[in-house]
């Protein structure tokens, strides 16, 4: 069965909305909207057309309905399925399921938020969640999870602070050459090394962005996606898993559950790591890239940091990964999932400009969600990889 | 310490859920983690029903106190504010793990792999497990 999704849909349109700091007070759904009317535009297709809803939000804890309501249509298939920043890479499998059943004809995934501008730092509905064997040790959410996750991948296998530099660094020199990249000054491993501890071994270089910003994509069913006026980018595999939620029952802070979903999507797609031309990876902060490598199979378990250093995934190095700077350097409005979708699609429509990836066909988006727990993998393909 | 004390709040109700029954204990002094009768692992965090297997026939038991640091990170804070404090995943012997702090050793000298035992604290009218370097025999 999963099989016969792969090459069904197709993304037809992307848009992007309140990047950095969103102006005039522009609420989280206000970004949200002007990125799916912007997605919409760029498919040629209008609001009007969208009979299948996939937001996910950091504010609105019925976003289903609550976005449908503002964009005013009536979806005859609604998912806002949330695990954090990996929904809307889950939302792709989601829809590429719907539209295959012919629950709808036009999938919107969605995603706003103006933390930077409303609240000046991290806002999302899990803050909220009860968890009394964590919240009475102060963990400040998220950064402490992924500080223990980085300790312990150190500590095992002697990943450096260096090497977890080398991820920022990489990702300021791909912002560099992307105008819609929140910081793009340049930035050094020495930079990143002596900047503030907030978590340690994490400094705030070693962190996401706090920005505002929105995106969203539209999918077709691929017969349809002929006929749409942008080339459509094709969804080859997909698969979603999540083993934990608290990072305190995550058993093995070194393996995440990548290393089921990457499975899961390489083997809708028929594909392997070697076929992937660019990936799209969630960098909250600069562990993630490095587990991620390791658990999709980009190099073994324990290798990412060695595997990343000497600007491997920098511009010019042998693997571009986060082209367009990152939750490091483009910009994080508290959940990052869709923008790997977005930048994906104009890497294989040959749209990068300065970054683009010369001749990409195949592209890898992942998506994280809350603290390394939920984990989607999807792989896009140009018609040449169908 | 038997359950019969302990399965109260303070209200004096019993037949607590999993959380109002570890932390009534706690509030008693006792550090009570669950044992599935079935499977015969432990568990951590407290619910209702076994995650390895599903039972719903847990203990609740006392374990021996010791762990190992499993992860551990500082998180900075000014020192107005109270300074730098440790932030750690303890591995129990029992083999569940937890969230926790490491005390009487200065937060960024927790080392991962360090023996730990734990203790409760009180702290804002609560009590707080924690744990301290195991003393070395």
């Amino acid at each position: 069965m999963s099989q016969a999704l792969r090459g069904s849909a197709a993304v037809v349109g992307v848009g992007l909305a309140g990047l950095g700091e969103a102006p005039g007070g522009r609420t989280a759904i206000d970004i949200m909207a002007e990125a799916a009317h912007a997605a919409l535009a760029d498919a040629g297709l209008s609001v009007r057309d969208v009979d299948g809803l996939f937001p996910c939000s950091s504010f609105h804890m019925l976003p289903g309905v609550a976005v449908a309501e503002y964009l005013g249509i009536r979806p005859t298939f609604s998912d806002a399925n949330m695990i954090g920043g990996a929904s809307p890479v889950h939302h792709l499998l989601n829809a590429a399921l719907a539209l295959q059943a012919g629950l709808c004809k036009v999938a919107l995934i969605c995603y706003g938020s103006n933390q930077r501008t409303a609240f000046g730092r991290l806002a999302a509905n899990s803050l909220s969640d009860p968890r009394p064997y964590e919240i009475p040790y102060h963990p400040r959410y998220p950064i402490s999870a992924y500080a223990l996750a980085a300790a312990r991948h150190m500590h095992e296998f002697g990943t450096t602070r260096e090497q977890l530099a080398e991820v920022a660094v990489a990702a300021r020199k791909w912002a560099a050459m992307n105008p819609r990249a929140f910081m793009r000054e340049p930035l050094s491993i020495q930079d990143v090394l002596s900047s503030r501890i907030v978590a340690y071994p994490l400094t705030v270089r070693d962190c996401c962005l706090v920005t505002d910003g929105g995106g969203a994509a539209v999918m077709v069913r691929a017969d349809r996606a002929r006929d749409c006026r942008r080339q459509p980018v094709y969804l080859l595999g997909a698969a979603t898993a999540h083993w934990h939620w608290q990072i305190s029952t995550m058993w093995d802070l070194t393996t995440t559950a990548a290393a089921d979903s990457g499975r899961g999507a390489f083997k809708m797609a028929g594909l392997s790591p070697a076929d992937i031309d660019v990936l799209q990876l969630y960098d909250a902060f600069t562990i993630n890239p490095i587990l991620f490598l390791e658990d999709l199979g980009f190099c073994r378990k324990g290798e990412g940091g060695a595997f990343v250093a000497n600007g491997r995934i920098a511009p010019g190095g042998s693997l571009p990964v986060n082209t367009n700077g990152g939750g490091l350097s483009f910009g994080h409005p508290g959940a990052y999932g869709v923008f790997t979708i977005v930048e994906a699609v104009e890497q294989l429509r040959g749209q990068s400009g300065e970054r683009q990836v010369k001749g990409a066909k195949t592209a890898l988006c992942h998506g994280n969600g809350a603290v390394l727990s939920a984990q989607s993998t999807a792989i896009l393909g140009t018609a040449a990889a169908l | 310490m038997s359950e019969k004390k302990v399965n109260k709040d303070e209200r004096g109700n019993s037949d607590l859920g999993p959380d109002a029954f570890y932390f009534a204990a706690l509030k008693c002094g006792k550090f009570l983690i669950q044992f599935c009768n079935d499977c015969k692992k432990h568990i951590f965090f407290p619910r209702v029903a076994c995650p390895h297997c599903g039972s719903k026939s847990l203990a609740w038991v006392s374990p021996s106190g010791n762990g190992t640091v499993y992860s551990t990170t500082y998180m900075t804070r000014k020192p107005e504010d109270g300074g730098d404090y440790n932030v750690a995943i303890i591995r129990l012997d029992e083999g569940v793990q937890m969230m926790s702090r490491v005390d009487k050793v200065a937060p960024a000298e927790v080392a991962i792999g360090m023996r730990v035992r734990a203790a409760i604290r009180q702290e804002n009218d609560k009590p707080l497990l924690v744990f301290e370097p195991a003393v070395q025999s």
